[in-house]
């Protein structure tokens, strides 16, 4: 065991058990999953993504590249998870990745020995040739061997939320800076958020011994903590990470609700997506240690230096017994003090800086000298070090690495921010505020000392405060260590062998000098080569030291090199937080037709349109096939009646004095002599000239109207009536309201169809009274109503609306009268046939890219005045026989088959794109006819009519010849109608 | 983003579509010709500063608004309904 005899904040009273790669183990509370891991001795976690090299835990924070691991079992097994995050929880199940059978004895672990040929861009050079193998053999080898962890593959049991906060200030970090920043703004009664990703708060305060107010800094951030907690305008937000700066004041931030326990609590949301809505924000995120580039320095006991002091210091655990540390700044010093503080062995400080005078330490220390090589196959048993001339070899099984620190200014840099470099630290730096409102303070900001931080916290605290009208307290400050850490950039170790700079992606110091010899050397293009900096650490200990190394490589400092763009998420988030709520069944809002209760309990299966929900037929026992009761509901509205919901349709009510003015400026045609009781069909345009929407629009009185739109532009067609009535054309009087979900309305369809409504409607609907085209209001079956003597399927028909809440009432009272009289319920199949029979188009054929001349609408379109879309449907080419125009097409083999979507081609035309004629966009099979038809574009078509053509579609191999026809298949002169 | 709707008070992006340029206000009728109808239909500033654009408060009041917005930074400079005065153009 290596867990310290005393220290730590975990509580030793209590244990807490887990697995590892199915061994139990037991920790505390108060132990990350790492800590835990090393207190148990675990020091090899996995192995690297591209040779399998075995691997220990690098950190002790979210920058870890090596320690990730699938936490949980069945479907809450999360992939990718970093150990030095993971809170330890009773019960906790962690597994290992990248590895098979085990991390100790990986068989892929082959790769190593052919590292060769897996440099940098390997997948650009040795596997292209033959090219076919690239897809079916490289790739997917490549793709087992190297990897992270595996997705649950089940549906995730747990809820996940978005919500929203506002604050006056936020805080992210709460380490000296974050804590004093909070509490200048809590004291000064502004409300504050104070949000820090890990479990405990407090930040470095937790790993470091220097006196804080004449105690353990962490003493002090308890304190702190437990005072911003008592105000009332403070809120602590544990567990959460902002992970973007974006405009506006708005940050993003994923809360861990209960990310951290096995399962959540009922009805406890596991992880929360915040929108948090800042006045003013300071980050006081910290500051990342770097490593440094070295032969060997990526075996399991190599560590940061910052790492083995928070595990000795908070976690009262020993990552090793015999310790060295290599430094080339002061900083690595009290590593040295902390390890023998601790009682461990300190076989060296081994400092590459000459003439520096260290603390006084048991063990060695050794100045001038740096690391070329270390030793161990599954782990550190020692190094090798070289002082002036002279080489050395000491045993060891932890080495703490420092080779300086860069802040955490990733925030910073989310809204095309560049980092500055400071050659004084060595370090980049955010530069001036890009986004506003955001201060940074202490080690983010390049301070790196906690009085410093301190100071700085307070500072942009109360120039926040100032810029919200309060007044700062100015606290006293606590007493702090106040010494700089001195230090001489130290990149790469020149000495041979493999020396990693990212071990997250395998990439070394030669892969860098591979790519800058291959003309992949400016940033961005070497991490595309070498993938540097990627996948979930996104290079957060290894980027910094890559760019040093490129720029001695190429004799520029990192300044003149520059650093890739930083962009959000700071680190992951899962897809399910920024889902939220809107997954499963609760992925989009559903609308339901007024008859669907109905329609379901008649067993109709469902199609969607948009959001409706819609019945697309109504099977009867016996049917074969949805055919069966497709043909059978078009013969209701052919021989009988049928009844169908249309309330989907989109309904706007437009009223005013200027109301008949809007319509003609709307529709190609003139609406302002439309009388009272009378509809009308009218096509829109967009401005550009092709069709927008069609639809009726039904004349209720003066200067009130009734206008339907398709089902998916009921939105879209309200947004354009008041963009003309209230941007372009203010001036007119009238207004508009979207009353599709107010009305229920069915179509009554077939030559019986007024026998019903005799049976229904009190009013008079003979053809004298009530003609073609006609509207009024009517009672049905005493209720205040509405009738519309419109067809959208050929046969006589009517719309007969009543207000919603009456609609399911009405379309059992239909739908009985209808079977009464030998018809019934018909849906959107029975509904696609009749319309395709009769030449009606939907948004098959108006999708956006067809213009009124293409549909033959032509005549519809007025000379007489100006209207949306006027000019730019007489543009060149929009009018003539080069245009694709609608048409119908037959086969010439009644069996053949027809498939929407197929394109047109002359006959002994080559199947190119350049030879196209058009396309087919709505089949179907025509149960009067008795075979299929179809609706289509063909170039010139209207003057081809009789012309036989060939419908090709190579995807599903078809190659037939068909008629092209007029559109209207069944009663072209529209006698059924009116009759 | 958040946008100051004159009738709702601040808002978030989302409740709001974006239209483009308000040019779009300034329609040219069909006398014009085909090379103001061209010019609306097709020529838009593209400015890197304050731009004005429509925007639709469409999860809101259904007010058509223009917005000012700095399309470097994406600071919203003020927001006026476009029904009432206010100016068109970039």
């Amino acid at each position: 065991m290596s867990r310290l005899a005393s220290g730590g904040l975990v509580d030793r009273s209590r244990r807490l058990s887990f697995t590892f790669d199915g061994r139990r183990l037991s920790g505390h509370p108060g132990d990350t999953l790492a800590s835990a891991l090393l207190a148990n001795g675990v020091r090899l976690v996995g192995r690297s993504f591209k040779y399998h090299r075995p691997r220990g835990i690098f950190s002790a924070g979210s920058e870890e590249p090596n320690a990730l691991m699938e936490i949980g079992v069945g479907a809450r097994r999360t992939p990718n998870t970093r150990a030095t995050r993971v809170m330890l929880t009773e019960g906790l199940v962690a597994r290992s990745q990248n590895a098979w059978p085990s991390p100790a004895f990986d068989l892929m672990a082959v790769n190593d020995l052919a590292a060769p040929l897996l440099g940098a861009g390997f997948y650009y050079k040795t596997f292209m040739w033959p090219k076919s193998f690239w897809e079916r053999v490289y790739e997917p080898l490549i793709r087992r061997a190297a990897g992270l962890g595996r997705l649950a593959g089940q549906d995730d049991p747990d809820v996940y939320d978005q919500a929203f906060a506002h604050a006056d200030l936020l805080v992210i970090g709460a380490g000296p800076a974050g804590l004093m920043a909070a509490l200048e703004a809590g004291e000064a009664g502004a409300r504050v958020i104070l949000a820090d990703e890990d479990f405990t708060l407090g930040g470095r305060l937790n790993a470091e011994t220097a006196p804080l107010a004449g105690a353990a800094p962490h003493a002090w951030a308890a304190h702190t903590v437990a005072r911003l907690s008592a105000m009332p305008n403070v809120t602590l937000m544990p567990r959460t990470t902002v992970f973007g700066a974006y405009d506006g004041g708005m940050y993003g931030a994923v809360q861990e609700v209960a990310g951290h326990l096995a399962a959540p609590p009922e009805g406890c949301p596991r992880e929360t997506h915040w929108r948090i809505r800042a006045q003013a924000a300071v980050l006081c995120a910290g500051a990342i240690e770097r490593p440094v580039a070295f032969p060997g320095n990526d075996r399991p006991g190599v560590m940061l230096a910052s790492a083995l002091r928070s595990y000795i210091t908070r976690f009262g655990v020993a990552p090793g017994q015999r310790v060295a540390v290599f430094t080339n700044n002061d900083d690595g010093w009290r590593t040295a003090q902390a390890v023998e503080a601790a009682g461990l062995t300190l076989a060296a400080l081994i400092d590459s800086r000459e003439g520096v005078s260290p603390p006084t330490l048991s063990g060695r220390v050794i100045t001038g000298a740096v690391v070329t090589d270390t030793a161990g196959r599954r782990g550190l048993t020692g190094l090798t070090l070289r002082a002036g001339s002279r080489t050395e070899q000491l045993a060891v099984d932890c080495l703490a690495v420092s080779g300086g620190w860069n802040p955490t200014l990733h925030l910073t840099a989310h809204l095309g921010g560049r980092p500055e470099w400071d050659p004084g630290l060595a370090a980049f730096v955010p530069s001036a505020a890009h986004v506003p409102g955001l201060r940074v303070a202490g080690a983010a900001a390049g301070v790196f000392t906690t009085a410093g931080a301190l100071a700085g916290g307070q500072a942009a605290a109360a120039e926040a405060l100032a810029e919200l009208g309060r007044t700062a307290p100015g606290l006293p400050l606590p007493e702090a260590e106040d010494m700089p850490p001195r230090l001489t950039p130290l990149w790469a170790v020149p000495a041979r062998g493999r020396a990693w700079v990212d071990l997250q992606n395998d990439v070394t110091t030669k892969d860098i000098a591979t790519a800058r010899d291959e003309a992949f050397g400016a940033p961005e293009h070497l991490k595309r080569y070498t993938t540097l900096g990627m996948a979930t650490d996104q290079g957060k200990t290894g980027n910094v030291l890559a760019l040093g190394v490129l720029g001695a490589l190429t004799g520029r400092g990192p300044e003149e090199v520059g650093t890739t763009t930083f962009r959000p998420p700071y680190t992951p988030v899962t897809l399910a937080a920024l889902a939220g709520r809107h997954a499963r069944g609760a992925f989009q809002p559903v609308r339901e037709a007024p008859s669907n209760a109905l329609a379901r309990a008649r067993g109709a299966p469902m199609i969607e349109a948009g959001l409706w929900k819609r019945a697309a037929y109504f099977p009867q026992a016996g049917d074969t096939s949805w055919r069966d009761a497709c043909d059978r509901e078009v013969g209701f509205v052919r021989e009988a009646v049928g009844v169908s919901d249309v309330s989907t349709l989109g309904k706007i009510e437009i009223t005013g004095p200027d109301a008949a003015a809007l319509l003609d400026r709307v529709y190609t045609g003139t609406f302002s002599t439309l009388a009272p009781g009378r509809v009308r069909y009218g096509v829109m345009l967009r401005e550009d000239g092709f069709v927008f929407d069609d639809g009726t629009t039904a004349c209720l009185g003066p200067g009130h109207y009734v206008m339907t739109t398709t089902t998916a532009n009921a939105g879209p067609v309200l947004r354009h009536l008041e963009f003309c009535l209230q941007v372009l054309w203010p001036e007119l009087d009238a207004v508009c309201a979207s009353v599709t979900e107010g009305w229920a309305q069915f179509a009554v369809a077939g030559p019986k169809g007024r026998a019903l409504l005799e049976r229904v409607v009190a009013e008079d609907v003979s053809d004298a009274a009530f003609p073609f085209m006609a509207c009024g209001s009517v009672s049905v079956a005493g209720v205040p109503g509405r009738l519309f003597r419109i067809s959208f399927s050929g046969e006589r028909a009517w719309e007969i609306a009543v207000p919603s809440g009456h609609g399911d009432a009405l379309a059992r009272l239909l739908a009985e009268e209808a079977e009464a009289l030998g018809g019934g319920l018909y849906g959107m199949e029975a509904l696609n046939v009749l319309r395709i029979e009769k030449g009606h188009v939907t948004g098959a054929e108006l999708h956006g890219r067809t213009t009124a001349f293409d549909c033959g609408f032509a005549k519809m379109m007025s000379s007489k005045k100006d209207y949306i879309g006027r000019a730019g449907a007489a543009r060149p080419g929009l009018n003539g026989p080069e245009r694709a125009q609608l048409v119908g097409v037959k086969p010439v083999d009644p069996g053949a088959k027809l498939l929407a979507g197929a394109k047109f081609l002359n006959r002994g035309a080559e199947a190119v794109a350049a030879e196209e004629q058009g396309d087919l966009t709505s089949v179907c099979h025509s149960p009067v006819l008795g075979h299929m038809i179809g609706l289509g574009f063909v170039v010139n078509g209207r003057a081809r009519r009789g012309e036989v053509i060939r419908m090709v579609d190579l995807l599903r191999g078809a190659d037939i010849e068909v008629e092209i026809c007029a559109p209207h298949f069944v009663d072209p002169e529209g006698e059924r109608l009116r009759g | 983003m958040r946008i100051p709707c004159p009738l709702c008070g601040e808002r978030d992006l989302r409740e709001f579509t974006p239209w483009g340029d308000a040019a779009l206000m300034h329609r040219p009728g069909f006398d014009a010709g085909p090379e103001a109808a061209h010019a609306y239909l097709h020529l838009r500033e593209n400015p890197a500063g304050p731009h004005r654009e429509l925007s639709y408060h469409e999860l809101g009041c259904a007010a058509w608004l223009v917005v000012t917005r700095n399309t470097l930074t994406h600071e919203v400079m003020g927001a006026a309904l476009a029904g009432e005065g206010a100016e068109g153009g970039a």
